[in-house]
């Protein structure tokens, strides 16, 4: 009887121990994977980290040698080693301006159709096809713009250009020169077709987040689908709209390889949208390999800090953007 | 009076209803038009160059007849170490986001952060990776080319894991809490498992996104005619293959550019169409 209550104790604290134990290993455990996960998400800030101070420490060279004055010179000079930024921005932001001109409405109007008028079965057909251009990699649309969509462009479209707004005032320096095809209306044309995609489908989901109930209201005292639109939709959604405009800007100011392809690569400012130009990307992809000579290199990788702030500025406005509407529609 | 006043004004409505439908209608034949152009152009000029030499010759030199083994077989190295090195951090970060902190300080910024990520030029990546490791070692390498894949795999798979996660159902979480799982436990065997199908889904489409990247691989891996499994010399890629003999004056070599990008475009699609079913499965399931 004795031995047996003695037994049963022993057994009983044995089994006390393990308990303890199996739960000291499971709370280890679980403060490890938790810390993991914390320092996963702290790899993702570091990471952003990484990037601004390798840009800034590469491009301390060049940023000592030429100051601010950089941002403005326009010689690009690899011989005599002089450098300026003003070329590839001027190319940078004009490319984008002529792409979110184009983009912009077309994508609007595309995610209009997609939520008001588009047959239920058809939406997501044409949601996903309108989708796959943007998974079409960037080089693609290099390699078609420059062997099918620019001589295009060269033998129809910018001859056509050139004589309907050749006797025009203003319009006649913006569509000067004669039609190489490649240049910066043909680098803006293409980043169009590229951020459509961005714009349309933002666009489309914030149409869809309006509540039913304003529109049907609005149907209700005799709107037309038009005036539904443009009264009701798209003053409930601008925010989001602009966040999803700007989204695509950011992808068209940062974009590469499509622009490489049919910019030109020339280091000048013209008034012409029709000349060659170059911009921050296609500078950088063109010429980092063969640059020879430490300012080269640095004034390169300075180019690269700027579009890298200039594309993160619009970036965190256009999350900023949709941050609110979504803070409005209560997701 | 009144009838007369309004009957133009109706018409007017009617017409403005009428072209701006119109013009929303033409828009979306606009857009996708270019998919027919783009991807119709790449048929037809790539599909003459299929043939079995492009997946078992090495890369030409110009004049010469050849095919794509050597820049498929290190873009496929060079993509493989991208996942396995980017796949981990972004679903450690991804859990963070949505099971420990989905309410922290520290979850705001990172998304906030992520997402900008997301949308970064891809060449400012390259330059970052060829200041971190190609200046450093002296010079080009595979591993530099893989490195920088990855850092644009990890905001894709941390925005895919914290979505997933935030739609496994909190009753699951309860029910695994209330038989005493500890948390990191309930994590790894029930919302993973929960999640499976949408986490597959976000590697898929960041296995496409870099599928196709150039930018980065442009000063990170270089490219090399030759041969070459060795991760610390220059690799070729398919895209950087194309961008090269696209731009050159040789037309055999222009021939193969096509060659390659219908196979990159083929496999890119074909990955973003199974994401997408196993993503539309789990929405209807």
């Amino acid at each position: 009887m004795v031995d047996v209550a003695l037994q049963g104790g022993t057994l009983q604290a044995d089994a006390q121990v393990d308990r303890a134990k199996v739960l000291q290993r499971l709370r280890l455990g679980d403060t490890a994977f938790r810390h993991l996960t914390r320092a996963a998400a702290l790899a993702v800030l570091v990471i952003l980290g990484g990037i601004i101070v390798s840009l800034i420490h590469g491009s301390w060279p060049a940023l000592r040698t030429f100051g601010f004055g950089f941002l403005f010179e326009e010689s690009w000079n690899p011989v005599t080693e002089k450098f300026g930024a003003i070329a590839p921005i001027y190319g940078t932001i004009v490319t984008s301006i002529v792409a979110m001109l184009i983009a912009m409405p077309v994508g609007l109007f595309i995610a209009l159709f997609l939520t008001e008028l588009c047959p239920m079965w058809l939406r997501r057909p044409i949601g996903i096809a309108i989708e796959l251009l943007a998974g079409i990699p960037s080089i693609i649309y290099g390699i078609w713009g420059l062997f099918v969509f620019a001589p295009f462009l060269q033998q129809y479209v910018q001859p056509f250009l050139i004589t309907v707004f050749g006797p025009i005032p203003f319009l006649s320096t913006l569509f000067a020169g004669p039609p190489y095809g490649i240049g910066i209306l043909t680098a803006g044309l293409i980043l169009a077709i590229m951020v459509l995609p961005f714009i349309t489908s933002i666009s489309r989901d914030v149409f869809e987040a309006v509540p039913p109930v304003l529109k049907e209201a609005a149907y209700g005292l005799g709107c037309t689908t038009w005036e539904v639109a443009r009264y009701v939709v798209l003053p409930f959604t601008r925010v989001g709209v602009i966040g999803g405009v700007m989204l695509g800007l950011g992808r068209a100011l940062g974009e590469t390889m499509a622009v490489t392809f049919v910019i030109g690569n020339a280091h000048r400012i013209s008034g012409s949208i029709l000349a060659p130009g170059t911009t921050i990307s296609a500078t950088i992809a063109n010429e980092f390999t063969e640059a020879v000579g430490d300012l080269y290199t640095s004034s390169l990788i300075a180019l690269g800090l700027i579009l890298f702030l200039i594309t993160f500025v619009v970036l965190a406005i256009a999350r900023l953007m949709l941050m609110r509407l979504n803070a409005r529609i209560g997701v | 009076m009144n009838s007369q006043t309004s009957t133009p004004l109706y018409a007017s409505r009617r017409r403005r209803n009428i072209i701006t439908m119109g013009l929303a209608f033409a828009a979306t034949a606009f857009g996708l038009s270019w998919l027919v152009l783009i991807l119709g152009e790449l048929l037809w000029q790539g599909f003459s160059g299929l043939s079995l030499a492009v997946f078992t010759e090495m890369t030409p030199p110009p004049g010469a007849a050849g095919g794509l083994l050597n820049p498929i077989i290190g873009s496929l190295i060079m993509t493989t170490i991208a996942v396995v090195l980017g796949t981990p951090l972004g679903v450690l970060a991804g859990t963070y986001m949505a099971e420990y902190g989905r309410y922290d300080k520290l979850t705001m910024i990172v998304r906030f952060i992520n997402d900008i990520l997301l949308s970064a030029p891809s060449i400012v990546v390259g330059l970052f990776v060829y200041e971190i490791m190609v200046a450093r070692m002296g010079h080009f390498s595979g591993w530099a080319g893989a490195v920088s894949l990855a850092v644009i795999v990890v905001p894709v798979v941390v925005r895919t894991t914290e979505d997933m996660l935030t739609l496994v159902p909190d009753t699951l979480r309860e029910a695994a809490a209330s038989i005493g799982l500890p948390r990191a436990l309930m994590i790894t065997k029930v919302a993973y498992r929960a999640a499976r199908a949408g986490m597959i889904t976000g590697v898929l489409l960041a296995v496409a996104r870099i599928s196709g990247e150039t930018a980065p691989l442009l000063f990170t891996a270089l490219n090399n005619q030759f041969w070459s499994l060795d991760l610390n010399a220059p690799v070729s890629s398919l895209p950087v293959v194309i961008f090269q003999f696209a731009l050159s004056p040789y037309k055999d070599w222009q021939n193969l550019a096509w060659t390659g990008a219908l196979i990159i475009t083929l496999a890119v699609l074909t990955l973003s169409i199974i994401a997408r079913a196993l993503a539309s499965q789990r929405k209807s399931s």
